[in-house]
């Protein structure tokens, strides 16, 4: 066997390592290569050019400065929204249900903020964040409770759940915390100026949203590649029957890792609240829940690659006004063009550990 | 073009194009205006955003205008993004971000930005003291069409029983809901009106459910207040109830069953606008209207309205042209048995006291939480 390998081994060593590790990097990208080619194909029926489509999308998503703050001010819903389905699938479990708490969350930020006005700013914003975190941290926790005590399918009752939870948004945003100033558009009272997070400094136009939603993706990949938590999460994640022979805490781990991934949507709803609207109502619902389960997936679960996939659709959404503009196709292209990269990159799913090109023997190492 | 192209002319008019070409480009906007329209929902909705797409439709057929549109675009971060997209890329200099959403903190966000751009907002929100100058607010008092809209559904009923779709308890909707009632009212004081509300602009589902359950109750006509009202007026057709339309006109979805409709009149009230600024006025920060102004229309009327309703229809109508016509006047009493208006008080269409409409006339059947 040995001298079959050296027959073939044309490059140094140390590629073996690299090149395996590469497939999770390379397999992505090439389901989103193919899942564009399709979506031109798609365009072309249309008989509109893929040229001028992905030109514009450059142009408006990343094309000039004021595009990369288009794009940019998208990007931190999408983060934590990510996050929420990335967390919970360490463990195997797909939650979809990030919508309910990014409202839930977003309406506790907004409450606490009016309770809070007469506090000092920064205590007031804390605050809020924590009330964010702990309401949509339970709502999505609650989720993998009922998965764990219950056996209920966390993907339908995270759907469901996010149902209920808008429904009580917008119950609550028009009965018990409404502003009674607010007719036309039911609200919260609107947040004082002290409550309010502002720009980063960093010359463009983009809230600190930005900046906790890249420090939460680091800290969540150190939680999960770096400790032994996040390691049990993945054993537990990969067979759930050698975790508990392990006797690894699965229960604990489950809703630990739920209720964090709704924390995590819940500081979408604060951002949207204290940087965005000032106030809680039924803008808060708008899919960014939905997008973060193909950023997700997109990023195969791996919190620091949720960064640039996140940053890649967010630009793709930022370039959906001048597409309609200028090519005069329908706002739902766009979402043709998510949904067929999404279906392209599930079925790429079924590639891993097939492809002999990331065979580490090919390269030199150890089969 | 009578001018003779002399060596002065052609001196004078190069200079002055030179200059022009050094000021952004905003500004020479006078002659080739760039317009954006903004929509919530989809422009083909047969409701809200049609009516507003309407009028784009209308600006579009000017000359010397190019219009731009994007559908779709959420009340979020999305909507400044939208409207700093359409100066940046299309130089356009007069945007009408249509949804009542639009306004705060969205509009006031990017105003300030541009302050070559005006930005038109569909609602009665501006106020001089505390908004900027280049953002104006135009809006149109639709409750009267619903009183006529009333008035033939007062003829259609034979249940006395008529039902109306809501989305929200807001106090434009429930103007709307009285003024349909009172309407009916003008024809038999007995007929009382269901109200159901899905607590949603716009949710396909539960607005077909509550039509269906406006007509399991016997409610024979039918008119809502959601932004797309097709799913109403056809599942009302469908169940045999007559409809009023609203916001577009709908008739083509049921022609046989649709009385008349309460619509916008855009196309009007845009082309007015833009033609200001193209003379180079400026728009009033500040316009509203009802039907005898021209910001509202009613839809013809439809095959099954009788003889008589359009009598009255058109007598009714008549009076509201004159301008002065009150629908909410005493004596009334909310459905809860208080005094809304004492004998002989009326308020008059653009009362700021109906602006917090919170209760619902004695005759309908519902509670407004």
């Amino acid at each position: 066997m040995s001298d079959v390998t050296a027959s073939r081994t044309v490059f140094p060593a140390a590629l073996s390592i690299w090149v395996p590790r590469l497939e999770a990097v390379i397999i992505p990208i090439g389901a989103l290569v193919v899942g564009l080619g399709l979506f031109a194909v798609f365009l072309l029926f249309l008989g509109r050019s893929p040229v001028d489509f992905f030109a514009l999308v450059y142009k408006a998503g990343f094309g000039t400065g004021f595009s990369w703050k288009n794009t940019l001010s998208r990007v931190a819903p999408l983060l934590f929204a990510g996050l929420c389905v990335a967390l919970p699938a360490r463990l195997g479990l797909v939650v979809i249900g990030g919508e309910g708490a990014i409202a839930l969350g977003g309406l506790a930020a907004a409450v606490m903020g009016v309770w809070s006005g007469a506090l000092p700013g920064a205590i007031g914003l804390i605050l809020m964040a924590a009330a964010a975190m702990v309401i949509g941290g339970a709502w999505i926790g609650a989720i993998g409770f009922l998965r764990i005590k219950r056996g209920v399918n966390e993907t339908i009752a995270s759907l469901l759940m996010a149902y209920i939870a808008i429904a009580l948004m917008n119950h609550l945003v028009e009965g018990a915390f409404r502003d009674p100033a607010s007719l036309n558009k039911p609200s919260t009272a609107p947040l004082p100026d002290s409550l309010r997070v502002g720009d980063m400094p960093i010359g463009i136009e983009v809230h600190w949203g930005l900046g906790i939603g890249v420090l939460c993706c680091f800290l969540c990949w150190i939680l999960l590649d770096r400790t032994t938590i996040g390691f049990a999460a993945r054993v537990a994640g990969g067979n759930i029957r050698a975790a508990q022979v392990q006797s690894l805490p699965v229960g604990k781990l489950v809703i630990g890792f739920t209720a964090l991934g709704g924390s995590m949507a819940g500081l979408a709803g604060y951002f949207e609240v204290t940087a965005t609207h000032g106030a809680a109502n039924a803008s808060l619902v708008v899919g960014y829940g939905y997008t973060g389960i193909l950023v997700a997936f997109l990023a195969r679960h791996n919190p620091i690659a949720i960064i640039p996939v996140a940053v890649l659709l967010a630009g793709f959404e930022a370039s959906s006004g001048l597409i309609q503009r200028r090519m005069d196709l329908p706002d739902a292209t766009i979402l043709v063009m998510q949904g067929i990269v999404f279906v392209v990159l599930l079925l790429s799913e079924t590639l891993y550990g097939r492809l002999r090109i990331f065979r580490p023997d090919l390269w030199g190492g150890k089969a | 073009m009578h001018t003779k192209l002399n060596r002065r002319s052609l001196l004078a008019s190069s200079a002055a194009l030179g200059a022009a070409a050094m000021l952004p480009g905003r500004t020479l906007a006078a002659d080739n205006l760039t317009v954006g329209f903004i929509y919530v929902g989809p422009k083909d909705d047969f409701g809200y955003n049609q009516a507003h797409a309407e009028g784009a439709a209308a600006v579009k057929a000017m000359a010397g205008v190019t219009v731009i549109e994007e559908e779709n675009v959420p009340e979020t971060v999305d909507v400044q993004s939208t409207m700093e997209s359409m100066i940046q890329f299309d130089g356009a200099s007069l945007l009408f971000p249509t949804s009542f959403g639009y306004f705060d903190p969205h509009i006031l966000e990017v105003a300030p930005k541009y302050p070559d751009v005006r930005f038109q907002h569909a609602a009665g929100l501006w106020s001089a003291d505390k908004h900027p100058m280049t953002v104006g607010s135009y809006f149109g008092y639709i409750g009267m069409g619903q009183f006529l809209n009333g008035i033939t559904a007062g003829h259609a009923t034979k249940t006395k029983k008529i039902g109306f779709v809501a989305a929200k308890p807001i106090p434009q909707v429930l103007l709307n809901i009285n003024s349909f009632l009172l309407g009916a009212r003008q024809v038999d004081p007995e007929i009382t009106c269901q109200v159901i509300f899905t607590g949603e602009w716009s949710l396909a589902v539960k607005e077909a459910e509550a039509t269906n359950a406006l007509a399991d109750q016997g409610c024979d006509v039918i008119t809502c207040h959601v932004d797309g009202p097709k799913v109403v007026m056809e599942t009302a057709a469908a169940r045999g109830s007559y409809v009023c339309g609203y916001h577009a006109n709908q008739s083509p979805l049921a022609p046989e069953m649709y009385l008349t409709g309460a619509e916008w009149n855009w196309a009007d009230v845009y082309t007015g606008m833009v033609k200001t600024v193209m003379e180079g006025g400026t728009i009033d920060n500040f316009v509203r209207g009802g039907i005898a102004d021209g910001f509202v229309k009613m839809s013809p009327l439809g095959p099954a309205v009788s003889d008589a309703a359009r009598a009255q229809f058109e007598a009714t109508k008549a009076e509201i042209m004159k301008g002065g016509y009150s629908v909410i006047k005493g004596p009334l009493k909310d459905n809860s048995g208080n005094v809304i208006a004492a004998e002989g008080q009326a308020f008059a269409e653009d009362d700021i006291a109906l602006e917090s409409m919170d209760y619902l006339v004695e005759g309908v059947i519902g509670s407004t939480s």
